[in-house]
């Protein structure tokens, strides 16, 4: 029966084929989409740490799996909505080897803790709003820092966050709340018992979050911010170095565009980039989110086309949702009004 | 015969799973392709630098962003922007879509985190709303699949 030989080869191939395939290898799967931000050992970075055997030791795993899930829109941290079951399952199993010895609370997340909600807010004002902010928008940047002196040593994460709070139960919040983080900036509120019906109108007024506006991304849809100058290609130039220093800018490089592809010689002298930079605000976005740099310098480009000159950029407001970091919404809003003022002043 | 064909459909099979669980681990993040190189910075910079030009690809500028900032007294690790295309490439893009001029070259973001290196940059595809032709979305699928393909590279290295 050569023919049902062939058929059960084909088969057992296809078997075997697919149970490795069904096995996702965590450790790749978290280097790929988690270790960017969390660093390869957990050690953290533009997120916070995972490898911390405090943060191990209080949150479960059906926590860190639907954290992957919700991820932590508006905060930096992606939805992975993608991933299959068993592929998140893997990256929870990668996540728990990052500290192997460590045991996780069993918490039941299905009970629901009540508490006084006025009382709750105050305790909260006065206990974690000047870190995790006044309506839990959480800290100024995220995560860890490495590159540069920040406020903490981690950044509080959002309270008021969607994907935190569909990933958190009320007794995570309480756990967290009681026992801290030891080696973090977040401490212990009611080791041996203390406080414990403050904590439960905290947790209460924590889950009133869930009532207020969520982060949605910028609904933009001008790629570019273009505007025709009525002067010579010469004079527009510095016309918008004018507008740029009037702005406190600072003009740092005037090129052809395809200056460094092609010798000078051969390069298109109609098209002309102005660079110009404002330190301060430079400064300001790389703590808001270190990834803007597709953002900088800012940049205008001039072309000469049929004897009009038009000058063009990028539209920040456009390009900041694909980071999903609500700060840096802001600070795009800014940048947008700048470009428009110094490109109106440049071509009056 | 039989046996023949249903081996084929089998095999046929498995690659569209292959196929389609390498989709899902690469796509699982968000619009920004990240890497983490375990180099330190330096060594990241040059290792970026020469895959790129496997790719055919030149670089055109980088911008020592760090420089400018510690300049003016503030205080930061290594930041880079690095521009990148390919020249020929790059004058027929600017001219048959003007609209991508603000947009061009490419850029990546480098930046150093203790002694490893973040590389970081905007998934091209997302310049969809610029142009929605069936060669322009190829355009930008080509330039994403180069960068991943170069991340993918530059993980590797120890
Ligand atoms: C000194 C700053 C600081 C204060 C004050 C503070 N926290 Fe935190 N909190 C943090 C930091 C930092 C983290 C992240 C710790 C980590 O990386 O594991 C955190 C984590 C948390 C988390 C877990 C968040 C998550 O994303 O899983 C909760 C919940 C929380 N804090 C609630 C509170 C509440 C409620 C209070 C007030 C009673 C409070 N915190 C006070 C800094 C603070
Ligand atoms: C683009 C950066 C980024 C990526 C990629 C990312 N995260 Fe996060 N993650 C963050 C940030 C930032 C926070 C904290 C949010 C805040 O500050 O409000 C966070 C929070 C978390 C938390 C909650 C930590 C706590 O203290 O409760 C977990 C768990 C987590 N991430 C796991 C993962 C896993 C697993 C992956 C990969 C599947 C991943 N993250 C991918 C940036 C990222």
């Amino acid at each position: 029966m050569p023919r049902f030989k062939h058929f059960s080869t084909a088969l057992l191939l296809l078997f075997t084929a697919t149970t490795s395939l069904a096995a996702p290898k965590g450790d790749l799967l978290y280097e790929k989409n988690c270790g960017t931000c969390h660093g390869l050992d957990g050690s953290g970075g533009v997120g916070v740490p995972l490898s911390l055997p405090s943060f191990q030791a209080s949150v479960d795993d059906h926590f860190l799996f639907q954290n992957i899930r919700y991820g932590r829109p508006g905060r930096v941290m992606p939805a992975f909505s993608d991933l299959s079951d068993a592929q998140v399952n893997a990256i929870v199993r990668h996540i728990r080897s990052l500290a192997p010895h460590i045991k996780p609370v069993v918490l039941d997340n299905s009970k629901v803790i009540s508490g006084d909600i006025i009382n709750g807010k105050k305790l909260y004002s006065e206990n974690c709003g000047q870190c995790h902010g006044a309506n839990g928008e959480g800290g100024h940047g995220t995560g860890v820092t490495f590159s540069r002196p920040r406020d903490l040593p981690i950044i509080a994460p959002a309270l008021n966050n969607a994907g935190f709070l569909a990933a958190a139960s009320d007794e995570m919040i309480r756990h967290t709340i009681t026992y801290g983080r030891q080696g973090t900036p977040m401490q212990a509120f009611g080791r041996k018992g203390q406080n414990e019906q403050e904590i439960n109108d905290i947790v209460a007024y924590i889950r009133t979050f869930e009532n207020s506006k969520h982060w949605q991304p910028v609904a933009v849809d001008e790629a570019t911010i273009t505007m025709e100058s009525e002067y010579g290609l010469e004079e527009s130039v510095e016309n918008l170095k004018r507008a740029a220093v009037g702005k406190n800018f600072k003009v740092i490089r005037i090129q052809n565009l395809e200056d460094g592809m092609f010798p000078e010689a051969e390069q298109d002298k109609r098209s002309i980039i102005v660079y110009f930079c404002n330190f301060s605000f430079v400064n300001r976005a790389i703590n808001i989110d270190p990834r803007v740099g597709l953002f900088l310098p800012c940049r205008i480009t001039l072309t000469e086309h049929d004897g009009v000159v038009s000058l063009t950029a990028i539209n920040p407001r456009y390009m900041s949702r694909f980071y999903n970091n609500s700060e840096l919404d802001e600070a795009c809003s800014e940048m947008y009004d700048i470009y428009i003022e110094i490109m109106e002043e440049a071509i009056l | 015969m039989i046996a023949n064909q249903l081996k084929k459909l089998l095999l046929t099979l498995l690659i569209v799973i292959t196929a389609q669980v390498q989709a899902i681990e690469i796509d699982g993040s968000s619009q920004l392709l990240m890497m983490r190189s375990k180099q330190s910075f330096p060594e990241a910079m040059l290792a970026l630098q020469s895959t790129l030009g496997e790719y055919d690809y030149i670089i055109s500028r980088v911008q020592r962003i760090d420089i400018g900032l510690t300049g003016m007294g503030y205080n930061t690790d290594m930041y880079r922007v690095l521009f990148f295309t390919k020249p020929n490439e790059f004058r027929e893009v600017i001219a048959k879509y003007p609209e991508l001029t603000a947009y061009m070259p490419l850029k990546l973001t480098i930046f150093a985190e203790k002694d490893e290196t973040i590389i970081a940059t905007v998934d091209p595809t997302v310049l969809r709303f610029i142009n929605s032709s069936a060669e322009f979305t190829r355009l930008t699928r080509r330039w994403r699949s180069d960068i991943v393909a170069i991340m993918d590279e530059l993980r590797e290295l120890e």
